[in-house]
């Protein structure tokens, strides 16, 4: 398992110019009525990639899905796969397959009957039938089950099945809508690992759409943000959570602390903002700002040191304040720090030992603070 | 299990005698020895066997069978496409128009669907008669069917028909292979109800019939006229044998496949935890 884990460390066609993509979304939109699902849409998916398509409920992904999957027509624009437009080809003359929130498995067939459903349509011969089922069988390890119906199966068992049927005619891509939302917490983490290590094996190019960031940080090798029908930033995992390019992105990925002001200086890629909350910021940035503008500074919980005493580059990105609320998550705890303005600050330790000599208590002044690269300058 | 009061016994006793009463009287005196109807005489099935030897009838419902199975197959094939269109095509045109124009027969006074459909046969030249009668019948239990089997489509994933689409099925064959299986409990107890409302209709079937197309309702309504003979309440009972049957056995389908699925479900939560 570790190599794969290095080809997906060193799997990066989209930062290669030379590389032609896969699926390519042209200006898509799509409407309904008077409803903008997708607006203006323009994408690029490469082969063998990961890709999520992460979102707020409404926000367009399950429609991009649909369009790729040939559910939905685009109101204008062009879809690509494989350097064939896709426009006026039906779902069923798409090289791609399905796997749906709801499994959509069909109740009247055994299991074995939906796994070869599709390869049925195809005509493939009953012998090769039989073997490829089979082989589909071992995959989802359901081999005892291939006799019952859908409903004498649980979820995990059928969220099995629904794979092994998408996946049985080989297709190009394979969509996943929300494939682990019906799942409990424990095996949704089970079946993330399993799915990408599915992916790797037989090599093929994975869309899911997912509104959990979680289950799209842990699997995707990209992730597009999306709302209101746009993509706001298309990145890796760490590129998104670490430089999200907006307030929206991060705000969205994880928990984050935002500090508004406006910029007081900006030079030599380092910019001060004087903040709203009285907090004088100095931090690296690679964006570019001007002297008087309104920006923000986001920091991640994670990224703040709560201590007794001030520390030595104090008051610059350092702030007093109160402890107000202790979340106890047995990895880390949660301190919610309220400032001498009223702002509550979020910050988390890693509980490295078991127990602390002297740990910080409810109600004690304290000073957060944060290094010059602990955050990033968000242009309003 | 709560005790019954004697409200209850009272209420359920009067309303169920109100309902059957007359029936199991009519059954009763089918078994009756004497000619006269209301005169007990003793048990007797002579009546039954006298039924055979009675062309007029047995005509009678050969036509009323053959009118049945036909118009019910028919209006099973239409209510069923109506109830597809109503379910999937949320946005065409007219759809509420069509919604409420294919439920109107419903709640439309039989005499009136009956004598609209008589004017329309005389003014296209239509010979009344068998294919009158059963055009008639198509016509209004088509829309019970579509009831029947709308109601199962609202409750159906539309993704697994989807499923089917992606998987390489045209639409065509993603009807008979997905859609058709799955909804064919409520398009079998549609057919059923069909075939029931057939075979017992009189109103409709007396503006619509011609010579040689005499139901069995309209020869038992016509011979009554003459008088009530046993006869008639053996071949009434019959009928109420043969409607109670067909209602049975689509209650039965449809509740052993609840049962069944109900128990496979069980099964499989106890097996995984």
């Amino acid at each position: 398992m570790k190599s794969l884990g290095s080809i997906r460390r060193s799997f990066a066609p989209w930062a290669d110019p030379a590389s032609k993509p896969f699926i390519s979304f042209k200006n898509v939109t799509k409407k309904f009525g008077d409803f903008t699902a997708v607006d203006d849409l323009s994408l690029n998916i490469y082969t063998r990639e990961f890709f999520a398509l992460l979102g707020a409920s409404g926000c367009g992904k399950s429609t991009l899905l649909r369009m790729l999957a040939g559910f939905e027509q685009p109101t204008s624009g062009e879809i690509i796969l494989d350097g064939q437009s896709l426009a006026g080809i039906p779902p069923y003359r798409r090289p791609v397959n399905m796997m749906f929130q709801s499994y959509a498995l069909f109740p009247h067939m055994t299991v074995e009957n939906n796994i070869a459903f599709g390869l049925k349509q195809d005509g493939m011969p009953k012998t090769d039938i039989a073997e490829r089922v089979a082989q589909m069988l071992k995959l989802v390890k359901l081999e005892k089950f291939a006799k019952r119906k859908p409903h004498q199966l649980s979820g995990g068992q059928r969220q099995r099945v629904a794979l092994a049927r998408s996946l049985a005619k080989r297709p190009k891509v394979l969509l996943l809508d929300e494939p682990l939302g019906a799942l409990d917490k424990k095996l949704r983490e089970e079946t993330q690992f399993e799915l990408m290590d599915l992916q790797q094996e037989l090599g093929l190019t994975f869309v899911i759409v997912t509104h959990d960031q979680e289950e799209a940080m842990t699997m995707a090798d990209r992730i597009a943000v999306m709302s209101h029908g746009k993509v706001i930033q298309v990145a890796t995992p760490a590129e998104i959570y670490e430089a999200p390019n907006s307030r929206f992105v991060a705000d969205f990925i994880g928990d984050v602390n935002i500090f508004d002001g406006t910029v007081a200086a900006a030079e030599d890629g380092r910019v001060r903002v004087e903040t709203a909350s009285g907090v004088p910021i100095r931090m690296a940035s690679s964006e570019k700002v001007s002297t008087g503008a309104k920006a923000a500074v986001a920091v991640r919980p994670e990224k703040i040191r709560v201590s007794r005493q001030a520390p030595a580059h104090a008051p610059l990105n350092a702030a007093e304040g109160e402890i107000w609320d202790i979340g106890y998550l047995g990895d880390m705890t949660v301190f919610h720090i309220r400032l001498k303005d009223g702002k509550v600050i979020k910050a988390s330790s890693l509980n490295a030992v078991r127990a602390v000599e002297d740990p910080l208590g409810y109600d004690q002044q304290v000073w957060i603070s944060f290094g010059e690269d602990a955050g990033v300058v968000l242009k309003d | 299990m709560a005790k019954w009061s004697r409200f209850n016994i009272v209420s359920v006793v009067l309303g169920f005698g109100f309902l059957y009463l007359p029936i199991v009287l009519l059954v009763i005196f089918s078994f009756n020895e004497s000619k006269l109807v209301t005169v007990w005489a003793g048990f007797s099935t002579r009546w039954y066997g006298q039924l055979w030897h009675n062309q007029g009838l047995l005509d009678a419902a050969w036509v009323t069978i053959r009118l049945a199975l036909l118009s019910a197959t028919c209006a099973t094939v239409l209510g069923t496409l109506a109830a597809l269109a109503l379910v999937r095509y949320t946005r065409f045109r007219g759809r509420v128009l069509f919604s409420g124009m294919v439920y109107a027969p419903l709640v439309m006074p039989e005499v009136i669907t009956g004598l609209s459909l008589l004017l329309l046969f005389v003014a296209i030249g239509l010979d009344r008669g068998f294919w009158t009668i059963t055009l008639a019948h198509i016509t209004f239990t088509m829309c019970f069917v579509a009831v029947v089997v709308q109601s199962r489509l609202l409750s159906f994933d539309q993704s697994i028909e989807e499923a089917a689409l992606d998987l390489g099925a045209t639409p065509v064959r993603t009807f008979f292979a997905i859609t058709l299986p799955v909804i064919a409990p409520a398009v079998f107890s549609g057919w059923v109800l069909a075939f029931t409302l057939s075979l017992d209709d009189l109103v409709i079937s007396s503006f619509t019939t011609g010579p040689g197309a005499t139901t069995l309702p309209l020869k038992i309504y016509s011979q009554v006229r003459l008088g009530v003979t046993p006869e008639i309440n053996a071949i009434c009972t019959i009928l109420i044998g043969v409607v109670a049957l067909g209602v049975l056995v689509a209650s039965i389908v449809t509740k052993r496949r609840e049962v069944q699925r109900e128990r496979d479900e069980r099964a499989a939560f106890a097996a995984i935890g």
